[in-house]
């Protein structure tokens, strides 16, 4: 599969603030009964942006001045808990480009990143900093380049961290690995032989 | 210089060196279920491939059949969809499938093990993070997304980067009333939700070698909660025991070189570590979680800690929990009213946790009020429960007998919370809405404990409700 190098995300950012932010919260399980991804946009973070009766909480993603973000600032260990593909997903389909978090739960960053969605790690003041700028200034414009592993915005600029291999397949455009292995089938082949 | 099994699986599954740095590993056994997989197979059928191994793969139906009636069509008309769909798929890719008329459908997690196709020294993988429970056998076991399904699928292999191995020993002897369930609930409270981030967690010493393989699955399910994405126990003659005869399994000759293989596979006495953590088990004392992550518990004699006393890093989320649970600090849990008592899930619906409970609940009732459940992990765990009559112990309780699922422990079938309701879980997950309803409680505890909130009505210490026993 060739896709296209990923070295550059620029956009508007909103914060989605806390910490722990579990996939069951980025997306509830109840709506996760389907056979394809589509739609799965509609129910991110689905029962923190509305009560139980359906009425909006004003949740940031929902607020007119972060309308049209594409970068999300969250907390510490986010994307904890479940394997579903279906939280970065969603997060794909609400036309997020990027996550910027004080880090990451592993499964969720290695889904992310097979489809194209570049997560980095900053330091928690950096976080806090770029949190507060953003919600003082929307309008603000943030550029993660992963090339430089550096986000700048406004007047900040600081440095960000991401896993080599990661960084190295979106730089490459060979974040999904799929071409990669169906290259080596033939040695899987005469590896499978051996194993039990 | 020794090595762990970690390492042992991890070079004896290599396939090459990826462009990004990575490693291509062979995955000796692919589980699926109808949630994450549809979406592989769409993959695949958009990219004109086939399941390149398709006797390595097998699939059950789990996490959104219901437990109360089986008739198909499913009243839910997406989860109807969603088992048909896995039916096709399976066909049209010449993948076996243990449906619900088979008679060995149930939670992928439970299934894998009785059916002996989880085994020690290989590589597991699975779209549901709680395939760590796999490593119970000195399996090295990995929960994966879609796209790695699809990996799997069409190539046995998946792209990986190595993890660093933390071993962590529990040593000395369980008092009376302390399960496995409270050990891990322990060892993840004290090194974080986060705590595993980039580990395998090798869990080891005397107290984990003294567990039975279905305890021993218990701890390694949970390793998620930790942060680890996987867990495992070196393979020993439990392990060996516990898996012969099973379909699966070799037979005769073959049995005989497999467990000499195997036996190799555990960790060497002098294997290098990156990091070793210590725990005494006569330390341990019945867990329960009073928050929204796993990482939240006490000790049921404990109160619960106020922001202020826990490390920085802990306290915007102990605040948000606290506000959530509408929990006070300093209170304890010990008395705390629950309306709903759940009894199931892959950390805790085997045989063995069933008749511990069984033995507790014998001629006591449910409490009044009290919605309780008990769903087997699978339909084998079900007949063998029904051959020694624990199905009845626990319907004479006052419990609703199920059929086997995922059920309550994730809102994806009939089974859940309702409003802001408190439930006794035995699951593995007390995240926000996870039971269901957005606005529900739970709190993560050993089966007994589930039990014994379930007679008082309430969060109870079971070593004294079940004094006499």
């Amino acid at each position: 599969m060739s896709l296209s190098p990923i070295k550059k995300v620029a956009g508007r950012a909103v914060p989605v603030e806390g910490d722990d932010i579990d996939t069951d919260r980025i997306i509830p399980a109840r709506y996760m009964r389907c056979v394809t991804f589509d739609g799965l946009g509609e129910f991110l973070f689905r029962d923190i942006r509305q009560t139980p009766e359906g009425k909006s909480t004003n949740h940031p993603i929902d607020q007119a001045q972060f309308k049209g973000s594409t970068i999300l600032v969250s907390g510490m260990n986010f994307g904890c808990g479940s394997s579903r593909e279906h939280a970065p997903q969603a997060i794909v389909r609400a036309g997020f480009k990027a996550v910027i978090s004080g880090n990451f739960a592993e499964i969720f960053f290695g889904n992310s990143t097979t489809l194209g969605l570049p997560c980095v790690t900053a330091k928690k003041e950096d976080l806090k900093a770029l949190t507060q700028l953003i919600k003082k200034d929307p309008t603000t414009e943030v550029q993660i380049d992963l090339e430089k592993l550096k986000v700048t915005a406004g007047s900040l600029s600081f440095s960000v961290t991401m896993k080599a291999s990661a960084q190295q397949g979106l730089l490459s455009g060979r974040y999904d690995a799929i071409a990669d292995l169906l290259a080596n089938l033939p040695k899987v082949k005469v590896l499978a032989a051996r194993l039990p | 210089m020794g090595k762990t099994l970690f390492h042992k699986v991890w070079d004896r599954h290599a396939v090459a060196k990826l462009p990004d740095g990575s490693t291509q590993l062979f995955i000796g056994t692919h589980l699926i279920h109808e949630v994450t997989s549809p979406q592989a197979f769409g993959m695949l059928r958009d990219l004109g491939l086939k399941v390149a191994f398709p006797k390595r793969t097998f699939a059950t139906v789990d996490h959104i059949v219901p437990t109360d009636q089986r008739v198909e069509p499913f009243k839910d008309t997406l989860a109807d969809a969603m088992i048909k769909e896995l039916r096709k798929n399976c066909s049209d890719f010449g993948v076996t499938f243990f449906d619900i008329p088979s008679g060995k459908q149930g939670i992928v997690h439970i299934v894998g093990p009785e059916q002996g196709i989880t085994q020690p020294g290989t590589t597991i993988a699975c779209g549901d993070s709680h395939t760590s429970t796999h490593g119970a056998f000195g399996a090295v076991a990995f929960g994966i997304g879609t796209s790695q399904v699809r990996d799997v699928l069409a190539t046995q292999t998946m792209a990986l980067s190595p993890l660093k191995v933390r071993k962590i020993e529990v040593r000395g002897k369980l008092g009376p009333g302390v399960y496995a369930k409270d050990i891990i609930l322990h060892i993840i409270r004290t090194l974080g939700v986060n705590g595993g981030t980039g580990y395998a967690y090798e869990y080891a010493g005397p107290t984990i070698e003294g567990l039975s393989i279905e305890e021993r699955m218990t701890i390694c399910n949970m390793s998620i909660e930790g942060g680890a994405r996987v867990g495992y126990v070196n393979p020993d003659e439990k392990t060996f025991e516990y898996l012969k005869g099973r379909p699966y399994c070799p037979k005769g000759k073959d049995w005989d070189t497999a467990v000499v293989e195997w036996k190799k596979m555990a960790s060497d006495s002098d294997a290098v570590y990156d990091d070793v953590k210590v725990f005494e088990a006569s330390e341990i004392r019945p867990t329960v979680t009073w928050g929204i992550n796993p990482g939240q518990g006490i000790f049921i004699d404990e109160a619960i800690p106020s922001p202020e006393q826990l490390p920085e890093a802990d306290r915007s989320s102990a605040k948000e929990a606290l506000e959530f649970m509408k929990f006070k600090a300093g209170q304890k849990l010990a008395g705390q009213k629950i309306q709903v008592a759940f009894f199931g899930s892959c950390t805790n619906a085997r045989v063995s946790d069933f008749v511990e409970a069984s033995k507790f609940l014998k001629g006591r009732k449910v409490a009044k009020g009290i919605r309780a459940i008990a769903v087997p992990g699978s339909q084998g765990v079900s007949k063998i429960c029904a051959e020694m009559g624990i199905d009845k112990i626990f319907r004479e309780a006052g419990f609703d007998w199920r059929e086997a699922g995922c059920s309550m422990c994730l809102g994806m079938n009939p089974d859940q919370l309702v409003g802001d309701e408190i439930c006794a879980s035995s699951s593995n997950r007390n995240f926000k809405g996870r039971q269901g309803s957005p606005t529900g409680r739970t709190l993560l505890m050993s089966p007994v404990m589930v039990a014994a909130a379930a007679v008082t009505g309430e969060v109870s210490d079971a070593r004294k409700v079940f004094a006499q026993n």
